[in-house]
This record gives C-alpha cells, structure tokens and sequence, in this order.
C-alpha cells in the first residue's frame, strides 16, 4: 500500500473510530440505567458536564489530569448515589415521574454550575501531541478515547459478569421476585447501580473536557444523541450500546465527511427512525441479549 | 397565569434596575436592552451586557442626556431566539423605552428589527455581522464583510496564501458571509476549495478535519460561533494542522476563545476588528481603566463585542444631545448628521446613507498570553458594500437585508 494510502486509512479509522467512541462514552451510562432499572435520567447530560467541570478544577488545583479525572468520576458516582438515595428511590416503577423528576435535576444542576463555575467556556488543553501518517496527522488523545471507549466497555462486563455485586444486579433485573426472595436486597442494588451509572456518565465528561469547551450546557450538545444511541441499542446494556454507537457514529461520520455535517446529523436521526421501526426492542432486544 | 408573568418579571426588574445617583430629580429616560446573558450564546452576551451597564453608568455619571438619567430596563434573552420577540415588544409597548440595543446572533437581530419598525422604536445592533441590512430605524455598530472580511483575505493572499476552506456555523450569518469569503477570494485571485457549515451543536470536529487534510488549503477560514465550536480549534491544534494551515477568523475573539484555549492552541491565529484591548490610545486606556474599576482587574477580556456596545450607546446619546430630543425622527436625522466620537477602538462615525459606521479596523494574531498582538491596521474604513447598495437619505423607506446572492 501506498503511504498516502496507507495515511487515508489510519486517518479514516482514528476519525470514525472517534466517532463511535464518543457515543459509545455518552451513552453506556444511560444504557446501565436504563437497561438495568428502566430508569430515563434526563439528568444524564448534566452528570457528564459535572465530570468535565469536576476535572476542570481538579486540574486547575494542580492534580495531573488522568488522576482529576479518576477523582472526577468518583465525585460523579458519589453524588449519584446521593441523587439515588434523595429522589430516584421513590420514584422507581413510576417512568413518567422519574423522567420530570430528572429533567428538573437536570435544570438546577446546569444552574449550578453556572453559579460555581460561571456562565463562559472553560477548557483544558488537548494533551498529547499528534502521529504523522503517510502524509496525514492523527491527533493522540483521540487515540486514547477510543482505546477508553473500549476500556470502559470491558470493565462494565466485567463488573456484570465477574462480581457479586452484577450477579445480583442482573438477577435482580431478570428475576425481581425470585431475586428477593433468596435475599437480594434490591434497594442496595439499586443504590450503586445509579452510581455506577452515574459514574460512567461522569467518566464520559472527564475524558471530554480536554476535547471540547467546558460550559454549563454542554450535557445538551450529547443528550440527544446518547438517548438515540439507548433507544436503537435496546436493554442489553453492553451489546445495545457498542452495536448502536458503531452503526450510529460510523454513519453519521462517514456521511459528513462526503457531504457536511449537517447532512450527518440528519443520516443518524433517519437512521435511528428506520432502526427503531424494524427493530421496536432495539438491536440488543432483536438479539435476544440480556447484557 | 400567563397575564401574571409580565408582571412578576416588571416586579423583579424594579429590584433589579439600580437607580442614577446624579440628575435623579428630573424624569429618566427609558432605554431598554435585550442580550444573552445565559444559555450558550452568553459567551458573547456576557461581556456585551457589562458593557452596557458600563455605558449607561458612564453617560450618567457625566450629567445624562438633556440633563435627564438614563433608566436602563434589561431582559435577558437566555439564548432562545422566540425571547427576543417577546421582549422586544415588551420594550417598545410596555416599558415605552427611547431606543432599543441589542441581539447577539443575526438571528436575534432579525427578531427584533421587525418588531421595533413595526413599533416605531429606535434600534441599535451592536455586533459584527454579515452585513447589508438597510433600514431607516436601524443603526449598527458592529463591523461588516467590506470592513473585514476584505482586509482578513487581503492579508492571507498577500502572504502567499492562496487556496482556502470556509467553515461557517449554520444560520443566516454563516450562510451570508460564506458566500463573502467566496466572492472576496475570487476577486483577490484566490479559490475556496470547500465550504463546510457546522450546526451549532456539533463539538465533535473528526470529518471535517480529514476533509481539511485531503483539500490541504493553505488557509482556513473560520466564521464558527459559540461555545460548541471553541472545540474545533483544539482538535484542529490537537490533529498538528496548525503547523501547516493558517487559520484566519471573522469571529475568534468575539467570545474570548484565546482566553478559553491554551496559547499552543490559538497562537497564530488572525482575526480583524475594531477594538483589541491591547490597542494604545488614551480613549481607550480611560475606557480601560473604567472597565477595570467597574469589573475587575481579573475580567478575561474586552471583546470588540462590548466596544460596539460602548459606541451604541454613546453614539445614541450624542445625536439626542444634538437633536434635544428623544423623538425618534429627530434622534435619526442627528444620527446622519455624521455622530462621531474618539471611542476606544479610534475614531467611529456614522455613515448617514447605510446607518453603518465608518471606523479604523485592527488585524491581529493571537499570541502567546491569551490575548492578541495586533500586526496591522486600516484607518477610516468605510462599509463599502453597504454604500453600494443603500442609501437611506434618498430612499428612506427602505427596510431590508441586501446579500452578496441577492445583490449580483
């Protein structure tokens, strides 16, 4: 292969590979709530925003940035389980009820952080520098969302499938009844499952916030898209997400690199419409996968 | 419930609205603003809305006008377009202000000037824009395609730069001043080699980076806008393009994106405006000074944004001066009189035929500490485009937008 070609390639493939990368970030949190709880936390938007504001000042405090990161997200998580045990524990079985209740979580969160962080954008820089690929550079950093994208990914499974703690979560989705009935505390359950949500969420904004302006309606610029990306992938947490975010993020890409991004956004929005329609439960709900 | 709201919103503004401390025995004069100062739009709004304030300060701390305060009502707009209609008329049939200043995007613009023509309310629109609009109530004071857009092109082609990539945000001023770029680059011997508009919502800048990799211009021309949009400037810095592409812009800086992005980021990057706070100058040191005491030594940074304001405001308040009267119809003949003033940007007057101003534009580069080194500048620039297609004096029922598609 030619170098020129070869660059095209790598180019192509960083670029898409982004792409699906960040939906696969914005949305796996909302994919744990819903597909574990049945929970539509409209406040998803603004846990990420709180995770990119929470690395934001870690790093302005002087933390080098993948550990305000680490600590960003588990601010997120913590006061995800506080949201949980406050308001989300009386509202469970009651989905139009959650849903306002989040919405206004969300409007006096995004007011917060007006009030903390001030209305203006705010960033950090880009860290890395960029590969240089047969004529064409990549920058690094997306590099590592994807390979973030992948790493978040895996420890979900894992936390799922390896721990008590998901064990019981899945039984306890599965089988409610007989979940309960062999002693599984479904409240506790609940507890952390929001947290971990949560937490994804604000793991999502911490590795964000060097890419994009940080600013109190950023959760806005996401939201629409991580709730296309739930709906499509269905209730199977893991194989909805990473199968909606690759079919989602590769199209959207790819038609705006031939037409504009304009045109982008529509192909994901029509074909979010036709995928819904042949598919009502959601590609993870035509595969008949749990998880 | 919906007839309370206007009340309750007047019942807060009655808080809110601080009262002048000099000329207070005499009746103020009402004058009203609507600008974003929340929601995503409130980078631009922000500064524009202390600048107001600032004015209105400044002009009543020196006696008034016609020795009378000035009462400023504010709304703000949250960056919600529909907003502007529902103030604009509030302004102009409930609180019955002398003018109304205001709208950031030309989208807002647009939501107001109908309502103020209809309403026989004076408006000022304070902010650069893409230019053409000619009508007998409106004065703007932002800069405009001819004033900048032109010295920005000139610049890139006389520097050897001769291909260039046009990414514009989608709505109206996006559009108009594409199609700007475009006939400038034609006419200075230049090709635009693609054009991409970027919905306001989009931060994730992936696709078009590889298509600026495959044009390879020598110059990337940016007229995107808003906080989402700050991130492509970082991807571009972050992909390594900035080493081998210029990117010259039409509105970097409006919301302190040098102040946002880290100085590897931005550095090098040339915009053109009036005002820069680095200019020298001892209007704009006084002016400076005042802002500092006011806001703080810590404010990020002046934008020509807040300077247009300024002039708006001192302008206005020049021609009801002249004309010893807030009439509408007196205060506009003042107004083409030729208003003029030393403000901080150098000297500024206003063009009787457009309604635009005439004014010294600066280029500049971003440069290493957040703010910007100017490299150039051009003194009285006239809004030549709108001279060629406007003229208020003889044809003064003209209400309309002339655009580079419409005009040729």
């Amino acid at each position: 292969m030619e170098a020129s070609t070869l660059g095209w390639v790598a180019n192509m493939a960083a670029s898409v590979g982004l792409s699906i990368a960040i939906l696969v970030l914005v949305s796996l949190g909302l994919s744990v709530l819903f597909g574990m709880m049945g929970i539509i936390n409209l406040a998803h938007g603004e846990f990420l925003m709180f995770g990119a504001f929470a690395t934001l000042a870690g790093v302005r405090s002087g933390l080098p940035l993948p550990i305000a990161m680490v600590l960003a997200t588990a601010v997120v998580a913590g006061f995800g389980w506080v949201v949980e045990r406050a308001l989300i524990r009386h509202l469970y079985g009651r989905l139009a009820d959650s849903m306002l209740a989040t919405w206004g979580l969300s409007l006096i969160m995004s007011q917060v952080a007006v009030y903390v962080f001030g209305p203006t954008t705010q960033g950090i820089p880009t860290p890395g520098g960029s590969l240089q690929v047969g004529g064409y550079s990549i920058s690094v950093y997306s590099i590592v969302l994807i390979l973030a994208a992948f790493a978040l990914l895996g420890m979900v499974y894992a936390v799922f499938t390896q721990t008590r703690y998901g064990v019981m979560a899945r039984a306890a989705v599965q089988r409610p009844q007989m979940a309960s009935a062999i002693g599984i505390d479904p409240r506790r359950i609940n507890a952390l499952t929001f947290m971990l949500g949560a937490g994804l969420a604000g793991a999502a904004g911490a590795l964000l916030a060097p890419m994009v302006g940080v600013m109190p309606t950023m959760g806005e610029a996401y939201i629409a898209r991580a709730f296309m990306t739930v709906v499509v992938g269905g209730s199977g947490v893991l194989t909805g997400a990473a199968a909606a975010s690759t079919l989602l993020g590769g199209v959207e890409n790819v038609v705006s690199y031939l037409s504009t991004p304009f045109f982008g956004q529509a192909a994901l929005l029509v074909l979010a419409i036709c995928l819904v329609r042949v598919m009502p439960t959601g590609i993870s709900g035509r595969l008949r996968r749990k998880l | 419930m919906i007839r309370i709201l206007p009340w309750l919103a007047a019942l807060c503004l009655a808080f809110l609205t601080q009262s002048p401390a000099i000329a207070a025995d005499k009746e103020p004069i009402m004058v009203g603003s609507v600008l974003d100062e929340t929601g995503g739009l409130n980078v631009y709004g922000k500064a524009m809305a202390d600048a107001t304030k600032l004015a209105i300060k400044s002009i009543n701390d020196s006696g008034g006008v016609l020795g009378r305060p000035l009462k400023l009502v504010t709304y703000d707009a949250q960056s919600d377009n529909s907003k502007y209609t529902t103030y604009a008329n509030q302004l102009a049939l409930r609180d019955r202000v002398a003018v109304i200043m205001g709208g950031v995007t030309s989208a807002s613009r647009e939501a107001i000037r109908p309502v103020a023509d209809r309403n026989k309310t004076l408006y000022f629109y304070n902010e650069q824009y893409e230019g053409g609009v000619c009508d007998k109530n409106v004065f703007t004071t932002g800069i405009v395609p001819s004033q900048q857009i032109a010295p920005l092109v000139d610049w890139a082609i006389k520097n050897g730069k001769k291909k260039f990539y046009v990414l514009a945000a989608d709505y109206n001023y996006g559009h108009i001043s594409a199609d700007w770029v475009k006939q400038y680059v034609t006419k200075a011997g230049g090709s635009v080699v693609g054009t991409d508009f970027i919905p306001l919502d989009v931060s994730e800048f992936g696709s078009v980076i590889s298509k600026l990799q495959e044009a390879k211009p020598d110059v990337v021309f940016s007229l995107l806008v808003g906080g989402n949009h700050i991130a492509f400037y970082r991807q571009f810095a972050a992909a390594g393009l900035s080493s081998h592409m210029q990117i010259v812009s039409a509105t970097f800086g409006l919301g302190n994106e040098q102040v946002v992005l880290s100085p590897k980021e931005a550095n090098g990057i040339v915009v053109a405006f009036p005002y820069f706070q680095e200019l020298g100058g001892a209007s704009n040191d006084k002016f400076r000074e005042s802002w500092t005491k006011a806001y703080g030594a810590n404010y990020p940074y002046i934008t020509d944004s807040a300077v247009a304001v300024w002039n708006g405001w001192h302008l206005w308040a020049m021609a009801v001066e002249k004309a010893g009267s807030t009439d509408r119809d007196k205060v506009i003949a003042a107004l083409e009189s030729g208003v003029g003033f030393d403000g901080p940007s150098g000297k500024v007057s206003v063009d009787a035929g457009t309604h635009h101003l005439v004014q010294s534009v600066h280029i500049a580069r971003a440069n290493e500490s957040h703010g910007f080194t100017v490299i150039g500048d051009q003194q009285s620039v006239a809004p030549g485009y709108e001279r060629s297609v406007c003229n208020l004096i003889a044809n003064p029922k003209m209400a309309r937008q002339f655009t580079p598609s419409n005009a040729n």
